[in-house]
């Protein structure tokens, strides 16, 4: 079955539909706003001026970024292949405890460009193998991909504060975490950078986690749109009719998928655990997972696009938490609101304007929207 | 005699425990046999509580509280449907953003309104769903076996309480022997059979989806109003994905969705009540993992390891007329 809608120029489709959506969104947001009594049109301004005013908030803006593309990417690799893998918090949370085990073991010992491999190693694997599971449970069981994920989410929880408050609290601690990592496992930081161009940073967390952010996301294209397993996931996704007729085993396209999308969120854990806290504590993950699912749908599940969405997003929280200094009455759980905003007009409304913006590209030229139609159907 | 009291403490708390996982779970089956995927029992129930509490403090009336937490439970619901009915879109992601919105919008709205840190005012005890003390229940109270059974078990429990226990037979009843039931399940299974026989799929759904509404809408005001005297931020904490799993657990059945409930709040009590102290034979049982173990009972029943559960056959997918 085909899509309903005729087919639009791309620059529309990828480019204007969205930033309506996106639009809308953020006017119902503005609506909040107005309700609890602020003014929108200020609260815009502080929230862009505190992301992007300063050396110090880019820096901590891309902080953000970066754990917000891996956990895009992981969302979008499943998305590629028909699978929703809600469990990207899990992953990921479970992946600080493969970087812990490396970290611990190893940062008094090794300097941070050893332990930096085998730590991105360990939370991809353990990452993948969370992932493992529910995949396997959907290839061979039938059962739902949606509700394991959702599952394996909540036992990851219950397994990493078992950890944390036990087995991995060092002696005589009251916090639920782990000991601080020496030197052997920080990460070197990237602000030079943003300092090249001239802007002062006073600290800010943003690491060379960064740069293997941009290469995941340069791979993650690699993968779905040059190489013959990305295109068995597109097919598989596309149509698993289709897949099975090709010859593609459902068993293996589900479950490599699912362990790519499980070891990029595994990935994200890097970001928080190496680059900033240098611990690993109770919630460090706290909901990037889910900000994941709107990156990914914001950009459209291309990697271009999940970048532009993952900078977005790390713009809300840093402008937010200048927000919230700003305007008491609004805390950081705007963002939460404006999140969901995202999600559910980018996500599950996203075809809601598009009859319009048709109706409105064939007034204007009917043949344009035609002749896209034939082009479109040889892609 | 000690044991037995503990026993009944703990079954007890495993009703308190069990009953907005139980209307929570009952929502989700209106909703899911309709064929719509609901993740957002959480989201609602989370905007229902909170509803519930400001309207109750606001008004002073218990009732009132409720009937706002409905109503505005049931307008999450609508939107729900609006995204996943009306424009066809994605049933999962449209829940996801509903729970977000709902997380989000009860502590800026609570903290705008009230504050207190995102928590509404105390309610007070007109502002409450009351304990209602059965006839004779202090009576037979020293009576053994019966007496605390009686007292502590059957007696005591809010309103809300036996509405919730209640609504098991009604569900059962309205599912299983009327004509909206019948065709609420089928439009589950054969949303087309449905539309062919001249029913509109898209207004049974969103009857089914008011319903899913009413009901979290209760156990959101159970939450805030009895359970606990006010709002407090997130305070479903996962119940909404507990109820979830229990409807899986149940498979899709009223009863079973009754005792799988009972299960769960069973399993939250006991965890509770034991704190770590050792059990006999299996030893010291961590905290987490009776936290954990819904969620691990439910994945090995969806493995098919416990028979196998079945879900509404055309649950998730958007019903498109032919033309």
């Amino acid at each position: 079955m085909s899509t309903p809608y005729a087919k639009l120029p791309a620059w529309a489709d990828y480019g204007l539909i969205p930033l309506i959506n996106l639009a809308v969104a953020f006017i119902v947001a503005g609506f909040v706003v107005l309700l609890v009594g602020e003014n929108p049109f200020r609260a815009a301004v502080i929230l862009v001026e505190g992301a992007f005013g300063k050396g110090t908030g880019i820096a901590f803006t891309l902080f953000y970024a970066t754990t917000f593309i891996f956990t895009g990417l992981s969302v979008a690799v499943a998305a590629h292949c028909g699978l929703f893998n809600i469990g990207t918090e899990g992953q990921a949370y479970i992946a600080g405890l493969g970087i812990a085990i490396v970290c611990l073991s190893f940062d008094s010992v090794l300097p941070w460009w050893l332990t930096f491999p085998m730590a991105i190693v360990a939370s991809a694997l353990v990452g993948a193998l969370w992932a493992l599971i529910p995949a396997y449970l959907q290839a061979k069981r039938g059962s739902h991909i949606v509700i394991t994920t959702i599952m394996f989410n909540f036992i990851a929880a219950s397994i990493m504060v078992y950890l944390l408050v036990g087995p991995l609290k060092p002696a005589g601690s009251q916090a639920p975490q782990t000991r601080n990592f020496l030197a052997g496992a920080e990460l070197p930081k990237l602000n030079w950078i943003i300092e090249l161009f001239g802007a002062k940073i006073r600290s800010a967390p943003l690491n060379v986690t960064f740069l293997l952010a941009l290469l995941m996301a340069f791979l993650v294209w690699l993968l779905i749109w040059r190489t013959k397993l990305g295109y068995e996931m597109r097919t598989y996704g596309h149509s698993p009719k289709a897949a099975r007729y090709a010859g593609i085993s459902e068993t293996r396209i589900i479950i490599t998928a699912m362990m790519i999308s499980g070891a990029l969120a595994g990935m994200m854990a890097l970001n928080p655990v190496m680059g900033d806290q240098h611990n690993v504590a109770i919630d460090f993950v706290s909901g990037a997972g889910f900000v994941g699912i709107a990156v990914a749908l914001m950009g459209r599940l291309h990697p271009v696009g999940i970048v532009l969405a993952a900078v977005l997003f790390g713009m809300l929280y840093q402008g937010g938490a200048e927000l919230a200094f700003e305007m008491p009455a609004i805390s950081r759980d705007m963002i939460v609101i404006i999140q969901g905003l995202v999600i559910l007009f980018a996500g599950a409304l996203e075809h809601m304007f598009r009859p319009y913006i048709q109706a409105l590209f064939a007034s204007f030229s009917p043949r344009s929207v035609g002749m896209e139609a034939v082009k479109g159907k040889g892609a | 005699m000690d044991v037995f009291i503990a026993i009944v403490q703990i079954l007890d708390s495993t009703i308190r425990l069990s009953v907005p996982l139980l209307l929570a779970c009952l929502a989700g089956l209106f909703s899911e046999r309709s064929g719509i995927f609901d993740i957002g029992l959480e989201g609602k129930m989370l905007v229902g509580a909170f509803a519930g509490a400001a309207a109750a403090s606001v008004f002073h009336s218990a009732f009132i509280g409720l009937g706002m937490a409905i109503l505005i439970s049931v307008a999450f619901a609508m939107v729900h449907g609006f995204a996943s009915i009306t424009h066809r879109g994605n049933q999962i992601v449209s829940g996801v953003a509903i729970n977000f919105i709902a997380a989000g919008s009860t502590i800026i709205l609570g903290q705008a309104w009230f504050q207190q840190g995102g928590r509404t005012p105390a309610l007070q005890p007109g502002e409450r769903f009351d304990a209602i003390v059965w006839p004779g229940a202090e009576a037979v109270r020293d009576v053994p076996i019966i007496g605390p059974i009686y007292a502590e078990l059957i007696s005591g429990h809010s309103l809300l309480v036996y509405l919730a226990f209640l609504m098991v037979p009604f569900t059962w009843w309205v599912l299983f022997r009327t004509r909206f039931g019948l065709r609420l399940r089928a439009v589950g299974e054969n949303p087309a059979a449905v539309d062919t026989a001249g029913i509109s799929v898209a207004w049974l759904r969103y009857r089914a989806l008011i319903c899913t509404g009413i009901l979290t809408g209760v156990a959101g005001a159970y939450l805030s109003m009895v359970q606990n005297g006010g709002f407090v931020k997130d305070m479903t904490a996962g119940k909404g994905y507990i109820a979830l799993a229990a409807l899986i657990f149940a498979k899709w059945k009223p009863v079973n969705a009754m005792f799988a409930c009972l299960l769960f709040g069973f399993l939250d009590a006991a965890a509770i009540r034991l704190q770590g102290s050792p059990l006999p034979i299996i030893g010291k049982v961590p905290v987490q993992f009776m936290q954990a173990l819904p969620y691990i009972l439910t994945v090995i029943l969806l493995a098919g390891f416990i028979g196998k559960a079945i879900p509404p056959r055309a649950g998730g997918v958007p019903y498109v007329k032919e033309r």
